[in-house]
């Protein structure tokens, strides 16, 4: 078994796909890490983006479409020892999978979630997606998309988010960097990664990410929360990419002592006596 | 000899706790006990009742005549004295009209004279301890596992009041209680996952099932059990199969419209083989329905449920006792076929308290059915390998020796990784169908009651059982050739017995709390044998003993 991660390019992604960057910014960044494969373990619903386990040589769980974080969560807290990093799409994370998405940011479980923000829908060929922009004509949206995006660096910065970061696909280094940080940080941490969809998104094309991202600088104070809020709402004359907002609190492990202090809840030895202890209760 | 008594009153007038301590005083007294809660969608107002039905023989259901009465209020008196025996007794306070049959003590005010209003509910405690001829020690303890130090001398107080105000009417002979349990469904249910082990219990609260999760709760950092209260009915599932993935037992629990929303996971667990035990406490539907209420409609639905097909099993509960065993038994089942296995219990069985022998912890065995990771050592781990039973061997990421675990929604080969292959696809869909091949050879048969040979063969499933066995009894005692089949295991359905049965029965009358014969019609699918006659039941109310033998001494309505 090898002992270096590794991911495949024999994929299901058109040729130029933004997730290749992606994948490879991960494979680095887990290798940087000095994870091991089976100690990782990638989450993805369904999407495009979601069959990022299929293509890595660690554990994966493929799901159901926007149900990606609730078995990810689960199974950290199952084995506190597992790296779980959920890939997955726009549309799964924050369309069908939108109440997952903000409760397990109070949750606060120790997982990284990176999100492939391509504003669009790619595996069903082309509708809009919660990020899509306002007036986007798709195969669905033919008046132009009459909704308004939604914001999911705000959102998750509203619901008590610890970690906040926002990258692009086409700067492999910036993502593999936020990545690191993303993992490393104990709590969970979001990732939205900017990324094309050379088929079915004419807009936000590479060159559009490209001409109107700017990296938040070392002057940028990513614990100033209101900074934070303000970097988040910033799109149409520039969108920021980096750490928006970081804090240091107790994730969901760390609140419950017999998960905190004991071995991995998977290997905790079981009582039976214990649980005949209970008949009292009936008794 | 058993007595019927019920007590009523708006929620919140504290009918719950005066009726849970009499049901502890009357085991600690050594009787038997069969209590049934009848409750509103409500916290405040309303009218609920509870039934307590008592004595010093075996009780297993609920009765419909009654030897008493308490009335908290008048409404109670109205609404039940035509269930009232001749004999009978309504005990109230003195705003309760005089007449023969009437008990009225001054209780409230002798609440009032002893410094709190709001004991009275443990002076009707101590008058009805009084009517029935129970010793007034048995209150002391059962009163200090209810109240806190600050009350508990008012309340030890007001039962002895009420006692002494009190005539005794019938005399209870008292017996040593010993090794006995006072224990609903959902207790056994919940003492059933905790000794089978389980470490993950994910759900969304929904009545009736919640008190499964506020069982296990209770017991959380004890038993060192994780609860979590999902966001939604959809994550409570998609959680519980991520925890199985990682290795250890999961759960989740929720009533016929939660588990509507659990279905696509369901299906996942399938897929994917992962061991899920879920519980699906029925209640009316459909949609919101009777939130409080009883029904048995969700068969047919929980066993077609999910799109597609794939192996998963149903246990329908029929007692605690039996709950607590069938589900120690479904989380060995899961990790066996590495399936979903879901027991089915509803309102009536969730929320009635019942005596009952000690449970035998020795007989809790933890079949995990795990493999070994070392003879993974040096070999090629493939998650779906094919194998004759359609069973491959399960390992837990991360303790596999660097080997890596792969699972996946859509269709997978050995590896797990997604294929279109239709060969692969046939394979994997035999694979899983497979197992419950294998399955069908440890099922359990439906339990019998009544006359071997018997002329009249009544079917039922789960909840029912109390009633069916005793209206058994209750025909055969009249001289009638009566039996009852009552179905555990459902699916997949054991047929043996009722192919027996059935040879010599002439008449099959099925029984079941919904208004469409499900059990009936799952007959006909799997033995070509129709029931010749329904008693059907779907006001939302369980089917006592007595409604089944009036219906079949020829009895309408």
């Amino acid at each position: 078994m090898s002992q270096e991660i590794k991911c495949s390019n024999d994929t299901a992604w058109c040729p130029g796909c933004g997730n290749f960057g992606i994948i490879e910014s991960l494979r680095d960044a887990l290798n940087e890490l000095g994870k091991k494969p089976h100690e990782v373990l990638i989450v993805g619903g369904i999407g495009q983006a979601a069959k990022t386990p299929q293509y890595f040589n660690t554990n994966g769980f493929c799901g159901l479409h926007g149900r990606s974080l609730p078995p990810a969560i689960a199974a950290k807290i199952a084995n506190k020892d597992l790296t779980v990093v959920v890939n997955t799409g726009d549309g799964d994370s924050y369309g069908e999978g939108g109440n997952h998405f903000i409760h397990n940011v109070r949750r606060n479980v120790d997982i990284a979630h990176f999100v492939h923000d391509n504003q669009i829908y790619g595996l069903t060929k082309g509708q809009a997606s919660p990020t899509t922009a306002v007036g986007q004509v798709t195969t669905v949206q033919t008046m132009g998309n009459l909704n308004i995006p939604f914001s999911p660096l705000l959102i998750a910065l509203a619901s008590g988010a610890g970690f906040v970061a926002r990258s692009f696909s086409g700067d492999k280094e910036h993502l593999k960097e936020m990545m690191k940080e993303a993992i490393s940080y104990k709590g969970y941490a979001l990732v939205d990664i900017l990324q094309p969809c050379v088929t079915f998104n004419k807009v936000n094309t590479f060159m559009y990410y490209k001409k109107n991202t700017y990296k938040l600088d070392d002057s940028y104070d990513y614990t100033n929360k209101d900074l934070a809020v303000q970097k988040a709402m910033e799109w149409d004359n520039g969108i920021p990419v980096g750490i928006l907002y970081k804090r240091e609190m107790p994730d969901y492990i760390q609140k419950i002592d017999f998960l905190r202090d004991e071995e991995p809840l998977v290997d905790q030895k079981f009582d039976l006596d214990l649980i005949k202890s209970f008949a009292k209760d009936f008794s | 000899m058993k007595y019927n008594i019920l007590i009523g009153g708006s929620a919140g007038q504290g009918i719950e706790t005066s009726a849970s301590i009499l049901e502890w005083i009357f085991k600690a007294s050594g009787l038997e006990v069969f209590t049934t809660r009848d409750y509103m969608s409500r916290i405040r107002g309303g009218h609920n009742f509870i039934q307590i039905r008592f004595g010093d023989e075996k009780l297993t259901s609920h009765a419909i005549e009654l030897d008493g009465i308490i009335a908290v209020n008048n409404e109670t008196a109205e609404l039940h004295k035509e269930r009232l025996k001749e004999d009978g007794f309504i005990l109230g306070d003195t705003n309760l009209t005089p007449n023969s049959q009437n008990v009225i003590l001054e209780m409230t005010k002798t609440a009032k004279e002893i410094g709190n209003a709001r004991v009275s509910g443990s002076v009707a405690v101590g008058a009805v301890m009084k009517i029935f001829g129970l010793e007034l020690e048995k209150a002391q303890k059962v009163l200090q596992e209810f109240f806190n130090e600050k009350v508990l001398d008012v309340n030890v107080e007001a039962v002895s009041r009420g006692y002494h105000m009190a005539t005794t009417k019938y005399n209870l002979p008292t017996k040593e209680d010993k090794n006995r349990y006072l224990i609903n469904g959902n207790e056994g249910i919940a003492l059933g996952a905790l000794a089978a082990g389980v470490k993950f219990y994910s759900a969304y609260p929904m009545t009736p099932s919640t008190s499964i999760m506020n069982y296990i709760s209770a017991k959380m950092e004890e038993a060192k059990v994780v609860v979590e209260q999902a966001e939604d009915e959809i994550a409570g599932i998609n959680m519980a199969i991520g925890a199985s993935y990682a290795g250890v037992r999961a759960m989740t629990g929720t009533s016929g419209g939660g588990f509507c929303l659990k279905v696509e996971a369901l299906g996942l667990a399938g897929m994917i083989e992962a061991p899920l035990v879920v519980a699906n406490i029925q209640r009316p539907g459909p949609a919101t329905g009777f939130p409080t209420r009883t029904e048995q409609a969700d068969l047919k639905f929980i066993i077609n449920s999910s799109h597609g097909e794939f192996p998963k099993m149903v246990i329908a509960v029929r007692d605690p006792e039996d709950a607590f065993y069938q589900t120690v038994r479904a989380f060995n089942l899961a990790d066996k076929y590495q399936m979903p296995v879901i027991i089915l219990g509803d309102q009536y069985h969730a929320d009635s308290t019942t005596t009952m022998d000690a449970f035998d912890f020795d007989k809790v065995t933890i079949e995990r059915h795990l493999a070994d990771a070392d003879q993974y050592k040096d070999k090629e781990y493939k998650r779906y390998a094919l194998t004759p039973s359609g069973i491959s061997d399960r390992l837990i990421p991360g303790r596999t020796h660097g080997n890596v675990v792969l699972v996946d929604s859509d269709e997978h080969d050995e590896y797990g990784f997604i294929t279109e292959s239709a060969e692969v696809r046939v394979n994997m869909v035999n694979k899983r169908m497979n197992k419950l091949k294998v399955l069908e050879e440890e099922l359990l048969e439906p339990r019998f009651f009544g006359k071997e040979d018997c002329e009249v063969l009544l079917v039922g499933w789960g909840s029912t059982q109390g009633a069916l066995k005793e209206a058994v009894e209750t025909l055969n005692e009249k001289g009638g050739s009566f039996g009852a089949l009552v179905y555990g295991d459902i699916y997949p359905m054991p047929i043996k017995t009722f192919q027996k049965m059935a040879k010599t029965a002439k008449t099959i009358i099925n029984v079941e709390q919904n208004a469409t014969g499900q059990l009936g019609s799952l007959l006909v699918e799997n033995t070509g044998i129709r029931p010749h006659k329904n008693i059907l039941k779907y006001d939302g109310r369980q089917i006592s003993a007595g409604e089944i033998v009036h219906k079949l001494e020829g009895g309408e309505g």
